[in-house]
């Protein structure tokens, strides 16, 4: 046998909430994307854990097209990145308030 | 919660405890690193003991891919773009204009844990079972999957390869060096807004609606250009490798 699914679960609940406060607490829009991957690996583990407890491929599956989104997104959030720092040096998350009304 | 050896081998608790550990470093080091490239680096930590859990969880494909596509395309993607902008050499943190949003985000952040676990405690609602195959039917953990994508989930891996196309376009879209000169869409604005980004000076960063555009004009002579241009082949290659990769 092997670990019980609470611990993997806590662990997965744990990388989340790190995630998420990295995401609120930094300023830096590299580093923000960065928390966005921790909280999408937190929720995979979860789904990997609940695939091996339920005894079901599917939620395997579903770690797989997480993965391949995660990809998309992070190549097209990235050229978002580099089209705002080509217009202006140093972007924060504070210093893109373009559309503040 | 119970006990962690409840159920467990020596090396399972050994092997959980490591790789969890590594996790939960990781992690807090890419919340806390000052440099983003230190924050990478422990990003891939973080990754690495989740392809470890992940065997541990016996799903061995997506440890692999987890390993190959996380860390090898994503990352290093991220580590790119950080050396290409050389956002490394800049502090990010000290400048905090909203002074209550730090304790408020980490007392958030805490109380939804707390929340968590505490809804977690009893029986998990599962559902219904899916119709996907049990994970103990015969077959090994790649041809396990590669079934269930390939049938069940069918529709969705065909949607998954038209947004990996679109994802592409959008990349070059995005990353694609502005002509200069020439934009039948830009010129008018950009004639409206010249004359009043003159008289205000060549910061311009009172009046808003001037502002974008005012700046707009400014890296069309500068040096950036060249690196951004170069920018572009390796955010396409990458993708490229994520694809053949993921599906």
């Amino acid at each position: 046998m092997s670990i019980a699914a609470s611990w993997y679960l806590t662990l997965a609940a744990l990388l989340f909430t790190i995630g998420a406060i990295g995401l609120l607490v930094r300023r830096n829009v590299l580093v923000m994307f960065m928390c966005v991957e921790l909280m999408l690996n937190a929720a995979n583990l979860t789904f990997v854990t609940f695939a091996r407890r339920l005894n079901d491929i599917a939620g395997q599956t579903a770690v797989f097209f997480v993965l391949v989104v995660a990809a998309a997104e992070v190549v097209v959030g990235l050229g978002i990145i580099v089209s705002i720092y080509r217009r202006r040096l140093g972007a924060t998350a504070d210093d893109i308030h373009g559309l503040k009304g | 919660m119970t006990n962690l050896l409840a159920a467990a081998t020596i090396p399972d608790a050994i092997t959980f405890a490591v790789a969890a550990v590594i996790c939960v470093v990781g992690a807090l080091g890419v919340v806390l690193a000052r440099n983003p490239v230190h924050s990478a680096l422990m990003l891939v930590m973080t990754l690495f003991g989740v392809a470890v859990l992940f065997v541990e969880e016996n799903a061995q494909f997506l440890a692999a891919v987890q390993v190959i596509v996380y860390a090898g395309a994503i990352v290093v993607l991220f580590l790119f773009v950080i050396m290409l902008l050389g956002v490394d050499r800049k502090e990010a943190i000290e400048r905090d204009p909203l002074p209550a949003q730090r304790p408020l985000a980490i007392a958030v952040g805490i109380l939804g844990l707390v929340e968590v676990l505490l809804l977690a405690r009893g029986q998990w609602p599962a559902g219904a079972r899916s119709v996907s195959g049990a994970l103990g039917s015969p077959g090994d953990n790649v041809s396990l999957i590669g079934k269930s994508v390939f049938t069940t989930y069918l529709l969705a891996f065909e949607v998954t390869s038209a947004l990996l196309v679109v994802a592409v376009v959008g990349a070059v879209v995005l990353a694609r060096r502005p002509r200069h000169g020439q934009g039948d869409r830009g010129a008018p604005e950009g004639a409206v807004v010249a004359p009043e980004d003159a008289s205000d000076g060549p910061e311009a960063t009172g009046p808003e609606p001037s502002g974008p555009q005012a700046i707009e004009g400014e890296p069309a002579g500068a040096m950036t250009d060249d690196d951004l241009a170069g920018e572009v082949m390796p955010s396409d290659g990458e993708l490229a490798d994520s694809e053949v990769t993921g599906s």
